[in-house]
């Protein structure tokens, strides 16, 4: 004891000494690298996206004019980029939909009936698909939707080929082929934010408590008044946080649509496109605000709606 | 709860649709790497051949990406390791006044559309005038591989009690002895389910990677690349297939890492 104490301190030693009595020292020491990547590189180069939105483009020479302007974003409100947004909100808005209607049984059949390997079943029925390739799973619709591939010709086997056909012959919705409908990047995108809605309404409603719904039978409410004003009611926040992860992402995908889709353009194409190929990078700045106001919008009414409580 | 054995039959006919519509597709990758067309995606394949699995492994630019995503997955892998550990201690061991700030700043690079981040990442490249070249891939994926470190070694700090710690300080071991033999080992099965879950992001990424990438091809690139203009379809197909495998296999792993993690836990309390 007595030889550990007299014993003169290692550098090392005196170091962790020092944290031990200024914890405070520790924590900004640990806090500094992560905060020096995310605070700096990642929330800098934002702030530099952002501010490059309030310049503009000239129009003759095709160099970014560096005179603060609100000009850019007014260019939003034309017909054409009017046009971008309001399909974007609207299949973001379609895509949620479907994706809690197909959800909801498998969330449902998962928290309160699977049991012991059927419930591994279900584990896994979500998580391989969630994790597998992003590419390889559009990779998969691909082969699909194709006018060559599974889906017609299973329609072709039950000999109703002639419903496709006047499916695809619809305006808006239809097109030569699948792949190059709407219809087509409507159920790619479903298909694959689909596990992003499944797992919180499961855990909403993993956690409605049985007692809840023993004691509205008992009191004579039939298994549809349960489901309707005890169950659903609770599993709703659930919804609605599986409704944030499915709307954010297909409003900011652009590689779906530019696969499988028509060639009309999505928020996110639009963004490629502008900075890219056409370099007018203040627009595809201001046309990343718009996402970000939406979810921005979306994310307030969803916290009162309490949907925070169930991530 | 006997009202609650058995599920009404059109539920479970729905889920079991569902599912389905989840798995297929899945399936489906594997028997393409098989078929013997070339021209098309026809169905059902013609044929059956292993002839591609050859041609594909002689493919250079199939090897040559494979092993950029494969670098560029282990760099920021252990990027993420570090800076997310590091964020995940500070914000367990003590409460100060920004740790929700920190919470929403590691989780804001996936949160934001990944077109977002990529377009934010170049045009700060290009203003600092940075050539792109592997690290400038590597800057993209490190940004948003911190968030899984993070989520993972953030639940394992709650669930580690702190009296371990102060256990070891009293019977004389310094910080750096207390991390290495006491908080380290506590750790290490969520920091490798974290470092693999990480990985398993990097190597599949695309969006932020169109951006930050300059003339080289990660794997995602190039399939990218033959989705929109396909040279060699039967080659994709097996290469679809491999990547199917090589993502799976990780999950799986971290899976169950995660899980024995959680009983051990349970048994220390």
């Amino acid at each position: 004891m007595t030889l550990a104490t007299s014993a003169p301190p290692s550098p090392t030693g005196r170091l962790s000494d020092l944290f031990w009595r200024r914890p405070r020292l520790l924590v900004i020491l640990m806090l500094l690298p992560p905060a020096l990547w995310l605070g700096v590189v990642y929330l800098g180069s934002l702030f530099a996206l952002l501010l490059q939105s309030f310049f503009s483009i000239d129009d003759f020479s095709g160099l970014i004019n560096y005179q603060p302007t609100l000009a850019t974003y007014a260019q939003l409100f034309t017909p054409a980029n009017l046009d971008i947004i309001v399909r974007t909100v609207v299949m973001s808005a379609l895509v949620t939909l479907a994706s809690a209607l197909i959800a909801f049984p498998i969330a449902y059949v998962a928290a309160r009936y699977a049991k012991g390997r059927w419930k591994a079943v279900f584990y896994l029925g979500v998580m391989l698909p969630l994790w597998s390739s992003y590419l390889v799973k559009v990779y998969a619709w691909k082969l699909l939707l194709a006018k060559e591939g599974i889906l017609s010709w299973v329609f072709d086997q039950l000999h109703i080929g002639f419903l496709l056909d006047a499916w695809l012959s619809l305006p808006v919705i239809g097109g030569t082929s699948l792949s190059v409908s709407y219809t087509g990047t409507f159920l790619v995108f479903t298909y694959i934010w689909l596990p992003y809605m499944i797992l919180p309404v499961q855990a909403a409603l993993e956690r409605v408590p049985g007692n809840l719904v023993d004691a509205s039978s008992d009191l004579g409410g039939s298994p549809a008044q349960t489901f309707r004003h005890v169950i659903f009611p609770l599993a709703l926040p659930g919804i609605v946080a599986g409704s944030i992860f499915t709307f954010s992402l297909t409003l900011g995908d652009y590689i779906i649509p530019s696969i499988i889709g028509s060639s009309r353009l999505f928020i996110g194409q639009m963004v490629y496109q502008q900075q890219g190929l056409a370099g007018n990078l203040p627009l595809a700045a201001a046309f990343t605000v718009v996402p970000i106001v939406i979810m921005g919008l979306y994310l307030w009414g969803a916290k009162r709606l309490g949907a925070f409580d169930a991530l | 709860m006997h009202s609650e054995a058995r599920a009404p039959l059109p539920l479970m006919l729905a889920a079991a649709a569902g599912l389905l519509f989840l798995l297929l597709p899945l399936l489906l990758i594997f028997v393409y790497a098989f078929t013997t067309e070339e021209k098309s995606y026809v169905w059902p394949p013609p044929g059956l051949t292993l002839n591609w699995f050859a041609v594909t492994a002689q493919r250079p630019d199939v090897w040559k990406a494979l092993l950029l995503s494969v670098e560029v997955g282990a760099v920021s892998t252990l990027i993420a390791l570090v800076l997310g550990t590091l964020c995940a201690a500070a914000v367990s061991g003590t409460s100060f006044f920004g740790r929700e700030t920190v919470s929403l700043l590691v989780i804001l690079p996936i949160a934001l559309p990944g077109v977002i981040t990529g377009i934010a990442l170049r045009a700060a490249m290009s203003l600092v005038d940075l050539p792109f070249s592997f690290w400038t891939i590597v800057l993209g994926h490190a940004t948003f591989c911190i968030v899984v470190v993070y989520n993972n070694a953030v639940a394992r700090f709650r669930r580690t009690s702190g009296s371990m710690v102060e256990a070891s300080m009293d019977l004389g071991a310094d910080g750096f002895q207390t991390f290495r033999y006491v908080i380290l080992p506590s750790i290490g099965t969520a920091l490798l389910a974290g470092g693999m879950l990480a990985f398993a992001l990097s190597f599949d990424e695309v969006i932020v990677t169109t951006f930050t990438a300059g003339q080289q091809q990660t794997l995602p690139l190039w399939m990218l690349e033959e989705l929109i203009r396909p040279h060699q379809r039967p080659v994709t197909n097996v290469v679809a297939m491999v990547v199917v495998l090589v993502t799976f296999l990780p999950i799986l792993f971290a899976y169950s890492l995660t899980r024995r993690g959680e009983e051990t836990a349970g048994a220390g309390k």
